[in-house]
């Protein structure tokens, strides 16, 4: 790990970012082709091997068609018409003060009860690095380095650790996987690194909150985490509060690689712009995302809460090669108004005697469209796997739609599954009974909702459980009557 | 405290209220006793102000405030509480934070201060004692899993901590055995004050054994067709609702 850097440092860094002026001729214009690819990779000032490995991608890409099996329906995206790369926008492109924002984002804000500084940051307006979250970003940096875990931009970490980037990048999900991944790795802008040496507990939870260098990461990110044997790393993505962004797609990657007796806990909160009450606008959320239990005994747990985008396509999944490894999912997926999402998990049992555990809690409200798809694969030497799918739909009102899509291939005779699935819906009872004791119909509709959720809040991080729960009963108000 | 006068209500196209008259002032006890399909449930319901009645004539006022104008919540918040005849389950909402939920929106609407964990927790410990209730009941979901008796305990339990100022409880004692029926009975009565009244909406007798009524009204074919003491109750045991219904007939 580098030394953590000096606090004037960090401001620099903002400042460069921030204030050139050069920044206009930065801007790649629309359009995809190998100079473009070959651009990208110079601008961010890759070594040779990342440009090779890029290039390698997109030849693949051009071979690869859009995958059309996912129950979603959006018109076709012309992919030359997006920019691949953007330099981070000037401060005086954004709006100038929170006058200028959408007041209904202001008013989620408030609800959420976000800091006036950081609802500026949030809603795209330049302010000066809060001294605080700079000193503390600081001293998690330096207990970091002492502990010896790396936590860096995937762009550092191709400078700095090229010989670990070269190893495991593309290794859970390599670029021929499917048509987005693909992209992802030809283009993919910036990301996250982490690499957690052998028998290291992180000591503490890494959040993309911290980096300070995380702003503007882009459409295409890429995350890749390495546990070494015997350590353990909590990792928090996304944010609770709406986030503004001008890119429609987003095409992230994320691996995760655990080896002997690691263990890997990565907990999403994704709450992307849904579009407008016709879903005009809304984000479109295909994202692949891979564990691969390399070592015996390792686990990977994936919890999610999926509130925002127009359209999701997203399946995190576990390849549980190790013996006794154990793969974890756990999810919460909300659609409404004219949001849809296909969404669910891949568990690959290898290994003897491995693990799985699926919780899929889906709640569709006014005329969202919502679909589980899961995927539980026995191999044939995967003697003795065990494999436990729970699957869950509540509807909110009858607009909506929720489908259920589990598949189910055994190859072993010992394998052990089951598979529980409900759909509910929130009775006029169960409302007027709340109602009778006090409570409006709203503060109703969430109670009933996180009591549903229950399971997989309680596998979030403490306080993200809690902004989880607050986040759902705001984009469930009005989902009733 | 309450005044329903000429109440009329329509389900769908069935009248089921015709013109019920009902005054009760504060610190009574008025049980109401009546043949199935009399419109006894109609009667909580629509005062509670459940969907799916409609209100056709007639008014009903509590405390001064039209009531029938009000959502169930105001209703509650005002001081009215319903006890269920089927407490409805809410799976994976924890009882404690419900009713802490409760009791705060309640708290709140009237502009007193919301109770913290702390105090919220002491006050429940003192009410779970009245019903003779387990603590193990306030980490479980809302009558999720719960006995019949249990439910019916948890509603009591409920009103004791929101302390409403009219509590209608609609034949709480249906699906009860003797043990429980005096358990719950024990609770609303300690419940009793001058400034609390309640209806206590049943088909037997037998709750007013426990829950000495002040007054007692028949109602039958949606009226309130006889209004008496306690003795009436005793006069419908023996001789049937077929003996008053008889009677309102020729009248």
């Amino acid at each position: 790990m580098t030394s953590a850097p000096a606090v004037d440092d960090i401001v620099k860094s903002e400042y460069e970012h921030g204030f050139t002026t050069e920044i206009d001729s930065d801007t790649l214009p629309p359009g995809l082709d190998e100079d473009v690819v070959r651009a990208i990779s110079k601008r961010k000032g890759e070594p040779e091997f990342m440009t090779e490995w890029r290039l390698r991608a997109y030849r693949h890409w051009l071979t690869m068609r859009e995958p059309e099996w996912a129950a979603v329906n959006y018109p076709k995206i012309d992919f030359q018409a997006i920019s691949y790369f953007s330099a981070p926008k000037r401060p005086e492109d954004g709006p100038k003060s929170l006058d200028e924002v959408d007041p209904a984002l202001l008013e989620t804000y408030e609800k959420l009860g976000i800091p006036i500084e950081e609802q500026k940051a949030l809603a795209g307006i330049a302010v000066d690095a809060v001294f605080d979250s700079v000193s503390v970003a600081t001293t998690f940096r330096k207990s970091l380095a002492e502990a010896g875990v790396i936590f860096c931009s995937i762009s550092e970490a191709v400078h700095e650790y090229p010989d670990l980037v070269k190893q495991y990048l593309g290794s859970v999900v390599p670029h021929t996987d499917n048509y987005y991944a693909c992209l992802n790795a030809a283009v993919f802008s910036d990301g996250t690194f982490v690499y957690v040496p052998k028998g290291v507990r992180c000591p503490m939870e890494l959040s993309t909150y911290f980096r300070i260098n995380a702003r503007n990461t882009g459409q295409f990110e890429r995350t890749l985490i390495v546990a070494e044997a015997g350590s353990y790393v909590s990792y928090l993505e996304g944010c609770t509060a709406p986030q503004r962004d001008e890119n429609q797609l987003h095409a992230a990657v994320v691996e995760l690689i655990a080896m002997e007796d690691a263990e890997i806990k990565y907990s999403t909160v994704q709450n992307w712009y849904p579009g407008d009450a016709e879903g005009r606008g809304g984000i479109y959320n295909f994202v692949t995302k891979r564990g691969d239990c390399r070592g015996a005994r390792s686990k990977i747990s994936w919890t999610q809460v999926e509130t925002g985008s127009a359209i999701t396509w997203k399946y995190p999944s576990c390849l549980l090669r190790g013996d006794d490894s154990v793969g974890e999912f756990y999810s919460v997926a909300v659609t409404k108004g004219r949001q849809q999402a296909d969404t669910g998990t891949k568990m690959i049992h290898i290994g003897k005697n491995t693990r799985s555990t699926i919780v899929s809690k889906g709640i569709s409200a006014g005329q969202g469209e919502q679909t589980y798809r899961g995927l539980v694969r026995i191999s044939q030497r995967a003697e003795g796997a065990r494999n436990h799918t729970q699957c869950d739909s509540l509807l909110i009102g009858d607009r909506c739609t929720a489908n259920t899509v589990p598949y189910i291939e055994v190859k072993h005779p010992s394998a052990k599954m089951e598979h529980e699935a409900t759909t509910s819906k929130i009775s006029d009872d169960q409302l007027f009974y709340c109602r009778s004791r006090g409570l409006t119909e709203e503060d109703a509709v969430s109670m009933i909702v996180n009591g549903f959720c229950k399971e997989v809040f309680n596998e979030l991080p403490m306080e993200f459980a809690v902004e989880a729960q607050k986040l759902l009963s705001i984009s469930l108000e009005g989902a009733v009557g | 405290m309450l005044s329903v006068k000429g109440l009329t209500a329509n389900v769908g196209d069935k009248e089921i209220l015709k013109g019920l008259d009902l005054e009760i002032a504060p610190g009574e006890v008025h049980a109401i006793m009546g043949p199935n399909g009399a419109g006894k449930s109609t009667l909580s319901h629509v005062l509670s102000g459940r969907e799916g009645y409609e209100v056709t004539g007639g008014s009903a006022t509590f405390e001064g405030r039209d009531l029938l104008e009000l959502e169930p919540e105001e209703r509650a918040q005002l001081g009215l509480f319903l006890a269920f005849q089927y407490p409805v389950e809410l799976p994976g909402v924890n009882n404690t934070y419900f009713l802490k939920a409760a009791l705060n929106s309640i708290r709140k609407a009237r502009g007193e201060e919301e109770l913290d964990a702390v105090s919220f927790l002491r006050l429940i410990k003192e009410k779970l004692k009245i019903l003779h209730l387990d603590d193990s009941l306030l980490k479980r979901a809302v009558n999720a899993g719960f006995s019949g008796g249990e439910k019916k305990r948890n509603e009591i339990f409920q009103m004791a901590l929101l302390e409403p100022k009219l509590a209608i409880l609609d034949e709480t004692d249906s699906g009860l055995d003797i043990d429980a029926l005096r358990v719950v009975a024990n609770g609303v009565n300690a419940l009793r004050s001058p400034e609390r009244s309640m209806i206590v909406v049943t088909h037997y007798q037998r709750l007013l054994d426990y829950i000495q009524p002040d007054y007692v009204h028949v109602l039958a074919k949606g009226r309130i067709i006889r209004s008496g003491g306690k003795e009436l109750a005793l006069e419908l045991e023996e001789k049937g609702y077929g003996w008053i219904d008889a009677e309102g007939q020729a009248a």
